[in-house]
């Protein structure tokens, strides 16, 4: 087992600004991610971009430079997975090194033991049901920007980014970094909602872009605003993505493409909070104005309190982490608010239309685990007849793909997060917490 | 609908040689599942799988023999397992193994979708199905639902499963159990498979047990079980208790250890003190005055599925005053009433 | 290999990908799909990121691995999970 004061689980902004803060207070901190190194979605590290820069380069070495300095313990390529008593984690470590057993390829486990704990759990990408939706070379925007940074090949490849989201437009600027001929971003977002809020997002484009210029995002492509996917398109011979029908609710027209990329704003990772009982309100995990949850020991930043982006997750993150050594955070506070605004302006901007619920026709798989189509769904009363009935969300993804659909589509709301939190090999269940971990050797 | 013990449950299809009356109430009911077969929509993943009881030791294949005599004398078809028998049925048990017995006509369905049916062919026969709101009051004809809609009947009739705060006065204690669902792995299992010792542990009346038995479904996924714990009201799942089923089950078959885990829950059996479920008129269970309207249809503890065809048939025969296929005297509510009345 | 590159086996072919890759991407890149689902679907990774569960490949004999979560070693054996 091991031991700290304060335990962060996930190292994105969020969590890195509270592991920093935290251990400069002189706390014992351990920061624990799924990933092999630190950066969660926006800074995730991968093979390097051969045109240009990458985007916020200087603010991620910065923060990792001053995560490096602050002393604390860090321990990459861990997904916690089950919270089996107060005060303890379970991780699980299911390839690389450290999964180099006895046996090659069995999976390595930990128990962790924390006094506090962060919880920076940050986001995941909406999906919502459309006809080709499951077609190869479909992907979610950040899906296919971590894809690509995993060394999927896009050079050359014409794609349209579409969806909803300030992350369009970062992933479309990625996209072109590593050479993909993007064809055209369509934001489902109304240009009268956009606006004025676009007016601010564009002069002050660090808070969400990281420093990319809007045009450096496009080159040459056009950016329809208010302006959503149909349904994508496939050659019937031999099932290739051909394009995407796209409309403006006036007219509607086909795009030829190779790849779509296409999500509909962000889907709060609170899965975690969930299983320890922290309070939820509106889907968001619930904290007061130091990040405390409803559990005395538990805080919570970045992305799972609210859709706040990059400004969000950092100020946050150094707020919980300070408040968790039970340091002051008086200083802090101003700026806190001002994100706040922020995020409720990004949650007005980026709100689903109506029109998005209808996309789905009778034979359009919802549940991609178990192929459940929308026709078998929509005669359930619930998320749990639904589950019952038909096997929708039972699959290993549990809901995180589907879930978030059907509360678009019919208003369900999710319940009773269970153990283990993700898959995990039955194993786990059975041996956890026997091996030991050496922690410096993480970082 | 189906959200209590029957959400929860592994809908083993099994008969069990418990006591004469259990028997002949399984075995009874086996046969009519088995006669639905053809009507069960493929959701029902109804399986005509079997059960193999495994025997780890001599001693217990002492008890795989007398199992197999009842099943002669009763008319259940079973075999004796040798060693390499069993091996070769189930090639993923670890060796080493005593033998078994194999109860070809057992099955497995999907306990929510087999209620689905049930319902479906209720409301065809022209009953209401209302839902969303609970029964707070039910005696003497007379029902109140929570959001204050009251409705009258001759007959009512009480199914609650495990949640007793309609009637607390009835003899039924709730015991927790354990599941684990594992990802698809089409092949890994033929039968259910249930560990003889499983018997001590469904029938020790206090102790927490544990016992390996595992389920291949049609979907070919893997439904891990099974724990017993009373007195344990918490439907959060309960670390030790799991590390404890599944070391059990890996035990007998360490090849599970490497399948992926989707999902561990727990579920609320309704356990009665004689394991025999309640299966006619109230009496004076559930007061003092005996309340000739209230009905029972409840503490069917691990056999809930399986005897649910069975016991709607003996309910059915009781209503109308006909002759039922099996003696309906075991099941009667007031066995308990008049125990009470030798005490006192 | 040392030029920065590896070679895995992709549904029975031998593939030379970059060191640091994905399965997921290494799969894309080959024209492989990663699993055909429930009802017979050909599918791919979607989400990147570990949790939509739709990269779930057979990797070096273990089934349900997510592809885009396991970085290619030399000598890997991936199989689309079926
Ligand atoms: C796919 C995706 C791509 C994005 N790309 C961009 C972009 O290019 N530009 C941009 O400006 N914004 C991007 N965003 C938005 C960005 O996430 C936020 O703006 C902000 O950076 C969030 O910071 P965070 O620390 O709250 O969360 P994240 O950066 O998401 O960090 C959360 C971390 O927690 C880890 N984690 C979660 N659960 C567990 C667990 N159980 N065990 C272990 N670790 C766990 C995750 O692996 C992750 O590393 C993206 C979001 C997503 C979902
Ligand atoms: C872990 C586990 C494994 C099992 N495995 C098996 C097996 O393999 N084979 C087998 O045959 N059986 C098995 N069982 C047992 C079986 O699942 C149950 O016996 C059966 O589901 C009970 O059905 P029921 O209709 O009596 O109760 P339930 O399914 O609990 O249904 C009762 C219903 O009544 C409703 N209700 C209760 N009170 C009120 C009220 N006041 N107002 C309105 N509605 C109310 C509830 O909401 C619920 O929907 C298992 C049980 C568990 C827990
Ligand atoms: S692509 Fe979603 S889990 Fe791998």
């Amino acid at each position: 087992m091991t031991q700290c004061d304060v335990l962060v689980v996930g190292a994105g902004p969020a969590g890195i600004a509270a592991a920093t803060a935290a251990a400069i207070s002189g706390r014992r901190v351990l920061l624990l991610d799924e990933n092999p190194a630190p950066g969660g979605q926006i800074w995730r590290v991968g093979q390097p971009m051969p045109k240009g820069q990458a985007e916020g380069q200087t603010a991620k070495n910065q923060a990792i430079a001053r995560l490096c300095a602050c002393g604390a313990s860090c321990l990459f390529g861990y997904s916690v997975y089950d919270a089996p008593s107060a005060g303890e984690l379970r991780a699980i470590c299911e390839s690389g090194e450290a999964a180099a057993g006895p046996v090659p390829g069995d999976p390595h486990i930990v128990g962790l033991r924390y006094e506090k704990l962060i919880l920076a759990t940050g986001a995941r990408e909406r999906f919502l049901p459309f006809p080709g939706w499951t077609l190869p070379g479909v992907f979610g925007p950040g899906g296919l920007q971590a894809l690509v940074k995993g060394g999927f090949n896009v050079a050359g490849q014409r794609i349209v980014v579409a969806g909803s989201g300030p992350l369009l437009l970062a992933v479309a600027a990625h996209l072109r970094g590593y050479g993909a001929n993007v064809v055209c971003v369509a934001e489902q977002a109304p240009l009268a909602k956009m606006l004025p809020f676009a007016a601010s997002l564009w002069s002050h484009p660090a808070r969400i872009l990281q420093g990319i210029q809007y045009r450096a995002a496009l080159g040459t492509a056009p950016f329809h605003l208010g302006c959503w996917p149909v349904a994508a398109l496939a050659d019937e011979v031999s099932g290739k993505l051909t394009g995407v029908r796209l409309t403006n609710g006036k007219r509607t027209w086909t795009q030829h493409c190779d790849l779509l990329a296409c999500g509909f704003h962000l889907v709060p990772n609170i899965e975690l909070a969930s299983l320890l009982g922290c309070a939820i309100q509106d889907g968001f995990v619930k904290v007061d104005h130091q990040q405390r949850t409803s559990l005395a020991h538990v805080y919570c930043a970045g992305e799972p309190t609210g859709i706040g982006g990059l400004g969000a997750a950092l100020v946050q993150g150094e707020i919980a982490g300070l408040a968790s050594a039970g340091k002051p955070t008086d200083s802090l506070q101003g700026r806190r608010l001002a994100e706040r605004k922020f995020a409720l302006k990004l949650e007005a901007a980026f709100r689903i239309r109506p029109e998005l619920r209808s996309l789905a026709r009778p034979d359009t798989l919802v549940c991609r685990c178990e192929d459940i189509p929308y026709a078998a769904l929509e005669k359930r009363s619930g998320w749990i007849d639904a589950k019952l009935q038909t096997r929708c969300g039972m699959g290993p993804c549990q809901g995180r793909i589907c879930g978030a659909a059907t509360e678009t589509l019919f208003g369900w709301k999710q319940t009773s997060v269970r153990p283990p939190l993700m898959p995990v090999p039955v194993s786990a269940l059975v041996y956890p917490g026997l091996q030991p971990v050496s922690l410096k050797e993480h970082l | 609908m189906a959200s209590g013990a029957t959400a929860a449950g592994m809908g083993h299809l099994v008969v069990m040689d418990d006591s004469p009356a259990q028997l002949a109430l399984t075995q009874y009911s086996r046969s009519i599942w088995r006669e639905l077969m053809a009507q069960l929509p493929a959701s029902v993943e109804y399986q005509a799988c079997g059960t193999i009881w495994v025997a780890a030791d001599e001693e217990e294949m002492v008890e795989v023999y007398a199992k197999s005599r009842i099943c002669a004398s009763a008319g259940v078809q079973a075999e004796v397992l040798s060693p390499a028998q069993l091996a070769n049925a189930e090639p993923r048990l670890r060796d080493g193994l005593a033998g078994g017995l194999l109860v070809p006509d057992d099955g497995v369905v999907y306990p929510p979708a087999a209620a689905g049916f049930f319902l479906q062919q209720a409301v065809q026969a022209g009953a209401e199905f209302l839902q969303g709101s609970d029964a707070v009051f039910a005696s003497q004809g007379l029902v109140r639902l929570a959001n204050g809609t009251t409705l009258t009947a001759d007959r009512i009739l009480l199914s609650p499963g495990a949640d007793c705060s309609l009637l607390p006065g009835l003899p039924i204690r709730r015991r927790k159990g354990h599941l684990l669902i594992t990802d698809r792995y089409p092949g890994f299992l033929r039968h259910q498979l249930v560990e003889l010792g499983y018997l001590k542990s469904a029938h020790s009346t206090e102790a927490d047990s544990v016992a390996f038995n595992v389920q291949p479904r049609r979907t070919g996924q893997m439904l891990i079980g099974s724990s017993r714990q009373f007195d344990n009201n918490d439907a959060a799942t309960d670390e030790k208790i799991v590390r404890q089923m599944l070391q059990r089950a890996l035990a007998y078959m360490p090849g599970l250890g490497q399948l992926s885990g989707l999902r561990l829950w727990t579920g609320f059996r309704a356990a009665t003190p004689d394991k025999l479920p309640l299966i006619g008129p109230a009496g004076r269970l559930t007061g003092e005055v005996a309340d000739p309207s209230l009905w029972l249809a409840a503490g069917f503890e691990g056999l809930g599925i399986t005897n649910a065809p069975g016991a709607a048939r003996l309910m059915a025969d009781q209503l109308l005053g006909r002759i039922s296929m099996i003696d309906p005297e075991p099941f009667l509510p007031n066995r308990f009433v008049a125990q009470e009345t030798v005490y006192v | 290999m040392s030029d920065g590159t590896v070679m895995v086996f992709l549904n029975g072919a031998s593939v030379v990908v970059s060191a640091g890759s994905t399965v997921a991407a290494a799969m894309w890149n080959a024209g492989q799909p990663c699993r055909i689902s429930v009802t017979g679907e050909v599918r791919t990774a979607l989400c990147g990121m570990g949790i939509c569960f739709e990269c779930r490949a057979l990797i070096d004999g273990r089934a349900h691995r997510r592809s885009c979560q396991v970085v290619v070693r030399d000598g890997m054996v991936v199989e689309t999970q079926r």
